[in-house]
């Protein structure tokens, strides 16, 4: 288990909202720490802005990123976080509308690791957290004893 | 008629001007030839007759007193005309000569001097017979005949057709210089109006002008050529300027098109994004009271509840719909050697896996294939074969038909099903976006389906229509020609 916070980068308060009630629902407790935008996800990562003084060898355990975003697109965040050896290796969850379909292909040949389909439902997350390797680092919940076993 | 033909304007007026020349001379020539033959013989005539009148004088004692020697001396007298070949003397009704003269000698052979001569001057090929009687105070005595040769008219004529012959060599080299120097005249400004036209026609350049010629037709043929040039270049510029002016708009047409496409497309974008976010909020929200507060919430609520996200389901799909109409609209069409067979056989296995529990006879006619675009098509197959499974939803013995049958120049594909069918009589209503001819209840759908599958073949250049019959089935045809 691991205490990592996991950043939400999305404008949309209801979409928030939503998105860490899901998340605890699924018994995930690392802090999840929410940026309205690029720019301030930008800050949280590097230490910058409004986040100046933060450690940037910390990164999150994973970034959910937003697609659509005011001031810069989860496309340019995602563009700067691959340029950037500190973030290089973060993963990142794009999260998508239905139409967005289009971008994905965009999407993983900027580096994204995985897409889930907002709203996040738990389904969608466990999917795209074992995709990721992330299970037992983002799930509070004692390992299934393996069948056989 | 034909070889004058072939002869420029110049060699032509050349030709007319020379032909012209030579008959006029020539006529000349022959009448002052003729006149002048008719003078000759006539002027020798009258010599040889006033000799002979003379000669027949002076002869007429000698015959009385029957003096042949005197007669002689008197015909010897002749020798003064140098024309006189022969003269004879007859006395009356006498046949032998009385008196003979040959201005050569007395001849080798007899002088054939016809018994008979006509009285007067009479020409025969080359002599000249005059014929005078003698007579004593009218009665009369004798005959004298002259010969008289005609080398002079000959010798003269010679000569004068020589005169005649150079002076036409003369006057027909001189009329060649002058109607050279006229033709050349009247040819040129034509020969210059030709080169031009051909130059305005093979370099299709309206700037060129004619050289003005003189007053006269030709003149005036190059004055209006001129002015005509004038008008086609005016409207080969204004025709290019119009040219320039369609292009400049053509391409602000397209560029507005772009922006408009652009515009769509962020609409389109902003469709899916900003009006799902709202829907996410109520069904989620929705969600979170129905499992937060279950308890508060009796059966009533949790109904309502499941309602309202029942509403913002049917309208994200709704949404999703919209979109998926508008995309087909702005995609690319890439047309390419389809397998119909596959794409229908893929759907079918698609719709069985979403729906386990319903049985569906899906039956493909093998080896179709279209040169359409394998994408739309589809979602043209997921569109028609999706309905024709719902819409045998409620028969125990559900059949869905794939085919291909003959329709003129172009075959038509088709979908049938034994299902709810419809009334024909609603049949244009199908293809119209939101247009159900079924309750919601019923049978689910946003009524956009049919839409896009009529945009697509559309797109294609081809035609879709439908047939059915209320609960025995609808049968869709569409075709996909390449070059409607």
């Amino acid at each position: 288990m691991s205490s990592r916070p996991i950043l939400l980068v999305e404008d949309n308060h209801d979409d928030v909202e939503l998105t860490v009630m899901a998340l605890k629902e699924s018994k995930i407790t690392n802090p999840v720490v929410v940026a309205r935008n690029g720019v301030e996800a930008l800050d949280y990562l590097f230490g910058t802005g409004a986040h100046a003084g933060r450690d940037a060898s910390s990164q999150p355990v994973v970034v959910l990123l937003d697609i659509k975003l005011p001031l810069l697109s989860g496309l340019d965040v995602l563009r700067r976080m691959r340029e950037d050896e500190r973030t290089r290796r973060t993963p990142v969850v794009m999260l998508t509308s239905s139409d967005e379909r289009d971008h994905i292909a965009a999407t993983y040949d900027l580096g994204a690791n995985s897409y889930v389909r907002k709203p996040v439902e738990f389904e969608g997350f466990v999917v795209a957290a074992r995709q990721l390797g992330l299970y037992w680092t983002v799930l509070n919940e004692p390992p299934e004893p393996a069948p056989g076993r | 008629m034909r070889i004058l033909g072939r002869l420029t304007i110049g060699q032509k007026l050349l030709s007319i001007a020379m032909l012209s020349s030579i008959t006029a001379l020539v006529s000349a020539s022959i009448a002052f030839l003729a006149y002048d033959l008719h003078t000759i013989r006539q002027s020798l005539a009258r010599r040889i007759l006033t000799d002979a009148q003379i000669v027949g004088f002076n002869s007429v004692s000698p015959l009385l007193f029957n003096d042949a020697e005197t007669a002689t001396t008197t015909l010897g007298g002749l020798r003064a005309e140098p024309a006189i070949v022969a003269a004879i003397i007859r006395g009356q009704g006498d046949t032998r000569p009385f008196a003979t003269y040959f201005r050569d000698g007395p001849p080798a052979a007899r002088p054939s001097f016809p018994e008979q001569v006509a009285p007067g001057p009479v020409f025969a090929a080359d002599h000249l017979l005059v014929s005078e009687p003698i007579r004593f105070e009218g009665r009369p005595l004798g005959t004298l005949v002259i010969q008289a040769d005609l080398a002079e008219i000959r010798n003269r004529q010679h000569r004068y057709a020589g005169i005649v012959l150079a002076v036409l060599a003369g006057s027909l080299l001189l009329a060649l210089g002058i109607s050279r120097l006229m033709a050349k005249t009247i040819s040129r400004p034509i020969v210059r109006l030709a080169d031009t036209a051909r130059t305005v026609s093979s370099q299709k350049d309206y700037t060129v002008r004619a050289e003005p010629g003189g007053r006269d037709e030709v003149g005036l043929l190059i004055g209006t050529f001129n002015e005509m040039l004038d008008q086609i270049q005016r409207q080969d510029s204004d025709l290019k300027e119009a040219r320039v002016d369609l292009e400049r708009r053509v391409e602000t047409r397209t560029r507005d098109l772009a922006t408009a496409n652009k515009e769509l497309e962020a609409f389109s974008y902003s469709v899916s994004h900003d009006l799902r976010a709202p829907l996410r909020a109520i069904d989620g929200f929705s969600k979170a009271v129905l499992t937060d507060y279950s308890p508060q919430l009796d059966e009533r609520g949790r109904h309502y509840l499941e309602r309202v996200r029942a509403g913002t389901l049917r309208m994200s799909q709704l949404i999703d719909d919209l979109l998926g109409l508008a995309r087909v609209s702005r995609r690319e069409l890439v047309r390419k050697r389809a397998d119909v067979s596959d794409i229908a056989g893929q759907v079918a296995v698609e719709l069985a896996r979403r729906q386990p529990s319903r049985q569906v006879r899906v039956e493909v006619q093998p080896g179709l294939t279209a040169e359409a675009d394998p994408h739309l098509l589809t979602i043209v197959f997921e569109n028609l074969m999706g309905n024709a499974w719902k819409f045998t939803g409620k028969k125990a013995d559900a059949c869905v038909e794939v085919g291909q049958q003959a329709n003129g120049p172009a075959p038509a594909f088709y979908v049938r099903d034994n299902g709810a069918g419809f009334d024909m009589e609603y049949a244009d209503k199908l293809f119209g976006a939101f247009q159900r001819l079924h309750t919601e209840a019923d049978f689910e759908g946003t009524g956009i389906g049919l839409a896009t599958v009529q945009r697509i073949v559309a797109r294609h250049g081809g035609r879709i229509w439908a047939e059915g019959t209320v609960n025995k089935g609808a049968t869709f045809y569409f075709t996909l020609e390449r070059n409607p």
